[in-house]
């Protein structure tokens, strides 16, 4: 057969590839090229302060570095510590700002400006600014707490190897809480309010509804601010960079901060590329987990 | 019963509001506070108010300078990348074509690419290219983020505009392509506009590449600029907090401005899974 349909279909095929043509040309030029072009270099000995060195190939040599260097071991837990306990808490804040969202009547529009500004800020501006908040002197943060005898007189957030992440990690739940509330929120208004309202005929209460109805629904939205969040924080560099520099020594040193040092600092691109790679291969692993996580829940909520 | 419920929405509510926007009050009333009173410790609402900041940022460090170059790099990018997307994402959300599915899988894996995992090479190209500290050398890597975020962002909205027109016009014996330009383009140009402002948005606060690929103040951008006022062992800290207010305004304008399209945005690209 060969009705006009298909002569549609067919056309409408022949133009979407054109139309799409562009975009992966592009793709591949800048993004998919560079990937695998990092992967070939860190299989190199390439140190740009050493030229005459050439760029000898080395096999997996920069890997088995880094197995045994203990910078970059460190550096890798402490992207997934950052991981584990930020995205929990801008999960938890973010339901909580969703639900305030959702059931506010009035002043929508305030608590979304409220809400986009810390979200829309350059990340850079947002580590400054609790940096200034945190800073030892007189940082609005640390001179009540100073004042009440919680911290001592010469305590700094920034000398102390742990104490060092609360700016980090609340910069972080600060800014990225709304972009989960507004994933939440888009989720909430999905559920249909007749389900609230015969749960709360049948005399459920607001917290048991919440747990039996509205929690279960919302599981997909969930999963998808988790997954975007894990991501996200796999690849800190940004709040380290500008907060602590890493510091005090490398203690709060992230995967992408040593690879950058190792690569623009230090001028080791061929070490530095193994690191990006380890950058790359972690989150694309924990990607692949989340996919399957997602999969699963769309799966239980369709049963 | 109903009104204390009310009440304690109304008190979450207020206590969220204040914590987010805490941070950005603070830091414009500590940027009018003069320098000697800013490591006193002072009242919440500044009892004076000093611009010498702000003259200092703009008359002894020039600060137009990472300006100009943030809004020409962002404006580029956003110039260039917005297009392309377009017509990839009205392909992936109104045609039938085998294997859009995986595409759309692939430009979002390729968005989730950890910056750093690029550098190495962009830095090599570029450098060979004699690209290093020049404009197009941030553009370029700027696609590679920009691009992937245009498409995923636009073929969201685009599914959401509805079709009958577009049939309607079809079966009129128009072409795709005219019916393209005649009807889809003006229902689609808020979805454009803020998808190119988003796309913008992100270009104006990258830092990463920006740090990588530019070597000296007279293409420094406004983050990398900002960071590197911090000397050795001081920080000027009224005239960084100074900066870092300007670097906020073109943010804050954007989200007085469409925080309804943006919150669209935002949920159109992630909630189809």
């Amino acid at each position: 057969m060969n009705g006009p349909a298909t002569t549609i279909a067919r056309t409408d095929a022949r133009l979407a590839r054109r139309l799409v043509a562009p975009t992966l040309t592009l793709i591949l030029l800048v993004s998919l090229v560079p990937i695998v072009a990092t992967g070939w270099e860190a299989l190199h000995g390439h140190d740009l302060r050493l030229p005459w060195l050439g760029r000898p190939f080395v096999g997996l040599a920069n890997f088995v570095e880094a197995t045994g260097d203990q910078r970059a071991g460190s550096a890798v837990l402490h992207t997934a510590a950052f991981a584990l306990v930020s995205v929990p808490l801008e999960l938890a804040l973010g339901l909580a700002l969703a639900l305030v969202m959702h059931t506010a009547v009035r002043g929508r529009a305030a608590i979304r400006v409220a809400a986009l500004l810390p979200w829309a800020i350059p990340t850079v501006v947002a580590a400054l600014v609790w940096r200034f908040m945190f800073d030892a002197q007189a940082g609005i943060v640390t001179s009540p707490l100073r004042a009440v005898g919680l911290v001592g007189e010469s305590f700094d957030w920034f000398v102390h190897p742990l104490a060092a992440w609360v700016p980090i990690i609340g910069a972080d739940v600060w800014k990225t809480t709304p972009f989960v509330a507004i994933l939440l929120l888009a989720g909430l208004q999905t559920i249909d309010p007749a389900l609230d309202e015969a749960a709360q005929i049948d005399g459920a209460g607001p917290i048991r509804r919440f747990i039996t109805i509205t929690l279960p629904l919302l599981g997909p939205a969930l999963v998808v601010a988790a997954a975007f969040r894990t991501l996200d924080a796999l690849r800190l560099f940004d709040l380290a960079y500008v907060l602590t520099g890493g510091g005090p020594g490398t203690s709060t040193e992230p995967l992408s901060l040593y690879a950058f040092i190792a690569l623009m600092q230090r001028l080791r691109f061929g070490y530095g590329s193994a690191l990006s790679v380890m950058v790359f291969l972690l989150t694309f692993v924990v990607a692949l987990l989340w996919v399957r996580v997602l999969g699963r829940s769309v799966a239980g909520e369709r049963a | 019963m109903r009104s204390t419920r009310l009440t304690a929405a109304t008190l979450a509510a207020g206590v969220l509001l204040a914590a987010l926007l805490f941070p950005i009050y603070w830091m414009v009333a500590s940027s009018v506070t003069p320098e000697s009173g800013l490591f006193e410790s002072r009242p919440l609402v500044p009892t004076s108010i000093s611009f010498e900041h702000y003259r200092a940022l703009f008359d002894e460090r020039d600060f137009l300078i990472p300006i100009r170059n943030s809004l020409v790099v962002a404006g580029l990018t956003t110039l260039v990348a917005v297009p392309v997307a377009a017509l990839c994402a009205y392909a992936l959300a109104r045609l039938r074509m085998r294997g859009s599915g995986v595409i759309l899988a692939l430009i979002l894996s390729v968005s989730m690419f950890p910056q750093i995992s690029i550098v190495p090479p962009l830095y090599l190209i570029l450098r060979e290219l004699h690209l290093l500290n020049t404009y197009p050398g941030l553009v370029l890597p700027y696609l590679t983020f920009s691009t992937p975020l245009a498409v995923w962002l636009l073929t969201g909205l685009f599914r959401q505009i509805p079709r009958d027109l577009e049939d309607a016009a079809m079966l009129d014996g128009a072409s795709r392509l005219r019916a393209l330009w005649d009807i889809v383009l003006p229902l689609a140009a808020p979805a454009v506009a803020s998808t190119a402002m988003l796309t913008f948005l992100y270009c104006w606060n990258e830092f990463l590449f920006a740090l990588s690929f530019t070597l000296g103040p007279e293409r420094y951008t406004v983050p990398v600029a900002v960071m590197l006022f911090r000397g050795r062992y001081q920080v000027p800290w009224g005239e960084v907090l100074a900066a870092t207010v300007v670097a906020t305004i073109p943010v804050a304008l954007l989200v007085l401005a469409c925080q309804r399209r943006i919150v669209a945005g935002l949920t159109a690209g992630a909630s189809k899974g």
